[in-house]
């Protein structure tokens, strides 16, 4: 067998329906409607560009402050790492292991391995492309967690906001984080598998 | 035509789906699922409404209570991005509310929508397009990972406070599991095969 668009065919997105579409531009799928596409198109150029601003933003989201506290004990500021840190030192160790490798680790992670998996197909790198789909499949479905931080620093918020004795703010790495985590997923997304396969046989 | 032709979503290669289908079926060439069958959607419109429900619940109720002194504060997810907009992070407010409340609530809202006529043999006005928000619904939305915050809150505030899970953490917790069942007893094929005879 081989791919559905070396014979001209359309695989919707929507409904997955497989249909010989005519070859004027804006085809429909026959099905639901929905316009159809060999590949998604740009792919490379939007993963990039997602991938840039969120290897900008990587920077603040883990050199500033993402909670301030205060209390009747004084005052102190957090980073994720300093979080971490502080969640080892309290002896929840399993909780710093999971909040270090949602936090860092995986856009991290995430940042290199799209960017990798988008050179390979930009530069027709043959090999391993069943490696490639594995990764690109981990990195679609780990990428959702790094919200955790986020709703760490919200509950953390609303919890202690009113208290007379300590207060919790937000600091300016959590807008930063959040666009890296939402940038990251829209990386992923925009990125389309079949490109990897796309050059087998030629 | 008995054996369904199909396009493998992540490397576009041709294949035949067996003509007794098999429960799951992986691409013979990149391994991505291919195709997955549901339970019905009858237990698909019955999980849905009680996700609803969940989620209902899961925001009526306080998530995490905290006893400082005399003092008791109670955090709700809304009271979470209330807050988070008033430290002037409107932004980190709605991008919290977007992901646990707003696209968890269209993910259901849309299978429910497709789902009830489609019981009764009839098709949902604009339903590829409430297809399509599903679609996207379901990849934004993360109640696991709100449900793993609220645990890791708890832990960090229990070091130096007094702090109880809610109703919301236990109901988050359960529209967790709901949710899960929901992917797996949902087929988005014969959904379709469905919508296309209704």
């Amino acid at each position: 067998m081989s791919a559905a668009a070396e014979r001209g065919l359309f695989s919707c997105g929507t409904c997955g329906l497989v249909s010989r579409a005519p070859a004027a531009p804006g085809a429909a799928c026959p099905r639901c409607h929905t316009r159809l596409a060999f590949r998604k198109p740009r792919s490379i150029a939007h993963c990039w560009a997602y991938l840039v601003a969120a290897m900008a933003l990587y920077v603040p989201a883990n050199t500033l402050p993402i909670m301030y506290t205060s209390s009747l004990f004084g005052s102190s500021e957090d980073t994720i790492l300093s979080g971490v840190l502080y969640l080892w030192d309290s002896g929840s160790w399993y909780l710093a292991l999971i909040v270090f490798a949602a936090s860092i680790v995986v856009p991290l992670a995430k940042i290199i391995a799209l960017a990798a998996l988008a050179a390979s197909v930009q530069f027709g790198w043959g090999s391993r492309r069943a490696e490639r789909a594995r990764l690109y499949r981990l990195v679609e479905s780990i990428g959702r967690w790094s919200m955790l931080d986020i709703f760490v620093v919200a509950l953390l918020v609303a919890l202690v906001q009113l208290t007379a004795l300590a207060a919790v703010r937000a600091g300016p790495a959590a807008p930063a984080f959040g666009a890296v985590v939402v940038l990251t997923m829209a990386a992923a997304q925009s990125f389309d598998p079949r490109l990897i396969w796309d050059d087998e046989r030629r | 035509m008995n054996r369904e032709l199909l396009a493998c979503p992540e490397c576009d290669l041709l294949q035949h789906i067996p003509a007794p289908r098999p429960r799951k079926a992986l691409c013979a060439r990149c391994g991505a699922v291919l195709y997955r069958g549901g339970s019905g959607p009858e237990r698909t419109l019955a999980l849905t409404l009680t996700a609803l429900v969940l989620l209902a619940l899961a925001n009526a109720f306080p998530i995490l209570t905290l006893e400082l002194q005399d003092e008791r504060t109670t955090a709700t997810l809304a009271g979470a991005a209330a807050a988070l907009w008033s430290q002037n992070m409107p932004l980190v407010a709605l991008l919290v509310l977007f992901m646990a409340l707003a696209m968890p609530l269209a993910e259901l809202t849309a299978l429910a929508y497709l789902l009830v006529p489609l019981a009764r043999g009839a098709r949902a006005p604009g339903f590829a397009a409430v297809f399509r928000l599903l679609q996207f619904a379901s990849r934004w939305g993360t109640v696991e990972v709100f449900v793993l915050g609220s645990l890791v809150a708890l832990v960090k505030l229990g070091h130096v406070a007094s702090v109880e899970p809610g109703i919301a953490l236990g109901s988050y917790g359960a529209l967790m599991l709901v949710m899960a069942a929901i992917e797996a007893s949902f087929d988005p094929r014969e959904l379709w095969a469905r919508a296309s005879f209704a």
